[in-house]
């Protein structure tokens, strides 16, 4: 140590210790995608932690202001791919709102229920991952099974196992096949002998307990003050979702509890989202018995295309579908923010609009980006290794921090 | 949701009689509350609509920035709050152009620290009082504020692995043919649910476009 630092009283207490800088990332296969963490360690114990991202950064909010409402929304896939639906909902129901379209009540079960799917496919991915994080391997294998089975749902719908585009503004694309919904309560009725059997793993396991009980814990204030929300906000202890508190499409009709958190440590975040899927299963459940029949798609207003067999009679249809695809409809001046309870949090759309045809601006308000910030505050103190554990139970998806 | 306009009208009152100072306008738009504040006080009222027991704004939801390029303040900078408590959303804004910056709101709520430093990259806005002002979603070293209207959407350079240097090259942008923007409004009436002129419509849905 130079003669200049040891007088400008930088140097630690012992000049035998010094702090270790680390980089964790950009390539690390715990850190769930592009994250380059900068550490300051003292020992094994975190002392600084400064979470570099934007190495996914796709310019997503600035290629939306080129795109039509419709052409927007498969970007919205590609924010949080493991559970991109939830996605779309968010910005379809801002368009709409903007729009003052209703739409058919067919259509706000469909989404309510891919909605659901989508929380399943996203817990099935994070729960698992988890733990792998803290070393179990075997539920991860389980769970992409189950997963791959979802996806089969979303490739019956939409043609697309991932990027679904299945939400459109006014209602969804297409309507379910036939027998899909049968398949899909066949699924709901032999899902919850795995969850059971994958909990069994897990819920009591020793090793997997020593890792995560009273780890990352977050009190209930912290948590507001960085804006968690969604299972890291309830594992907290604060009882509140959206599908509750402000209820969008069809959730008010839906019979479902919402889990909360005891200790607001990894384990109780791991807990929440455990419990949810079972709920996300009552509540998949209930839309198939209770959708009803009828259109999948606004009718009025011309957001939606016309018939096919329309097209092949009437020049206006034909012109309404050559216009619709190209120049796209026109969404009123104003703005909203509308917010979806998503798999990891509150999911929201800033949508602001000048009148015409494409959105002037679109603020995505991805859930992990706030998570991730929290993760200095959080592990400070811990070792290195609850780094990862804090990490993982924040179920953090680079491609929605990023944009 | 008559109930919700009711509050938010409440609300909206008595923010502008305990922020008379500092409350520019407000007003309920698609049924969501919006308050315009001076720049220079927006940390107060931000404290304000923490603590108030009529308010309780425990949670800063998001911040972002809005370039609005023909607007004297250029941008607006827009802050979404959310009471738990309360069950409303409030959503605050500030105007501010590309030399005057804004005070932080990040000792109001910590969660603010990285949407501001998000604001800074993505459109220029500098904020006072801010503990780690740095970029964070673009690239190290990264020139201009891309979210801005004027910021081309192709950027001004693009990076390659350079197989003789070893290693990745920054070169200008090079496109092999010019950028198209396709432009498919209509130069008459576009896809308006009403079509302008069409009198009838007033007996129908709403007013005529």
């Amino acid at each position: 140590m130079s003669a200049e630092a040891l007088a400008s009283g930088t140097k630690p207490e012992d000049p035998t210790i010094k702090t270790l800088t680390m980089n964790f990332g950009p390539q690390h296969p715990a850190a769930h995608g592009v994250l380059r963490m900068v550490m300051e360690m003292d020992g094994e114990v975190v002392e600084r932690l400064d979470p570099h991202i934007g190495l996914l950064h796709r310019g997503t909010e600035k290629l939306i202001e080129y795109k039509t409402y419709l052409q927007a929304i498969p970007y919205f896939d590609r924010l949080d791919y493991v559970a991109p639906m939830c996605q779309e909902h968010a910005f379809v129901l801002g368009a709409e709102k903007l729009l003052g379209v209703e739409v058919p009540l067919r259509a706000q079960y469909i989404r309510v229920l891919f909605a659901e799917i989508s929380r399943l496919l996203n817990h099935l991915l994070n729960v698992p991952a988890y733990a792998l994080d803290v070393g179990a391997m075997t539920p991860m294998l389980w769970a992409f099974e189950e997963r791959e089975k979802l996806m089969e749902f979303y490739e019956a719908v939409c043609g697309a196992r991932l990027h679904a585009a299945y939400y459109r503004v006014g209602g969804v694309h297409q309507d379910m096949p036939a027998g899909l919904a049968d398949r899909i309560g066949e699924w709901v009725d032999q899902a919850p002998k795995f969850m059971t059997d994958m909990e069994t793993l897990l819920v009591d396991n020793r090793i997997f307990k020593q890792r995560s009980v009273d780890i990352g814990i977050i009190s209930p204030e912290d948590a507001l003050a960085w804006g968690c929300t969604g299972p890291v906000l309830r594992g907290s202890g604060i009882p509140w979702d959206l599908r509750k508190a402000q209820p969008y499409d069809v959730y008010e009709r839906m019979d479902f509890d919402i889990p909360i958190g005891k200790n607001g440590d990894c384990y109780s975040r791991f807990l929440v989202r455990v419990e949810e899927m079972k709920q996300s299963l009552k509540i998949v459940k209930q839309c198939l018995e209770e959708m009803p029949g009828g259109p999948v798609m606004a009718t009025e207003g011309k957001i939606g295309p016309p018939k096919r067999g329309e097209m092949k009679r009437s020049m206006e249809s034909l012109i309404h579908h050559f216009k619709l695809y190209t120049e796209g409809f026109h969404v009123p001046e104003g703005e909203t923010y509308t917010a979806v309870e998503a798999p990891k949090g509150e999911f929201g759309v800033y949508l602001v609009s000048d009148g015409g045809n494409r959105p002037y601006r679109c603020k995505i308000r991805a859930p992990g980006f706030a998570h991730l910030q929290a993760m200095d505050h959080v592990c400070k103190g811990h070792m290195l290794a609850d780094s990862v554990a804090v990490l993982g139970a924040m179920d953090i998806v680079f491609g929605e921090i990023d944009r | 949701m008559d109930e919700k306009i009711e509050a938010l009208q409440e609300l909206g009152e008595h923010l502008s009689a305990r922020l008379a100072d500092d409350v520019i306008s407000w007003e309920i738009k698609n049924g969501e509350l919006i308050l315009v504040v001076v720049t220079l006080s927006v940390a107060k009222a931000g404290k304000l609509l923490r603590d108030d027991a009529n308010c309780q704004f425990k949670q800063c939801v998001d911040v972002c920035g809005v370039d609005y390029p023909d607007r004297d303040p250029r941008f607006e900078i827009v802050y979404n709050l959310l009471s738990l408590k309360h069950n409303l959303r409030i959503r605050m804004k500030v105007l501010t152009d590309e030399d005057t910056p804004v005070p932080s709101v990040a000792g109001v709520w910590p969660t603010a620290n990285w949407f501001e430093r998000e604001v800074w990259d993505l459109y220029g806005v500098y904020f006072t009082d801010h503990p780690d002002m740095r970029r964070i979603l673009t690239d190290y070293g990264f020139e201009g504020h891309p979210l801005r209207k004027d910021f081309p959407l192709t950027g001004h350079v693009e990076v390659r692995y350079d197989d003789e240097l070893r290693r990745v090259v920054y070169e200008p942008v090079k496109l092999v043919q010019d950028f198209r923007s396709f432009d498919f409004t209509s130069p008459w009436e576009g896809m308006t649910p009403t079509l302008p002129g069409d009198e009838k419509a007033t007996d129908g849905a709403g007013e005529p476009a």
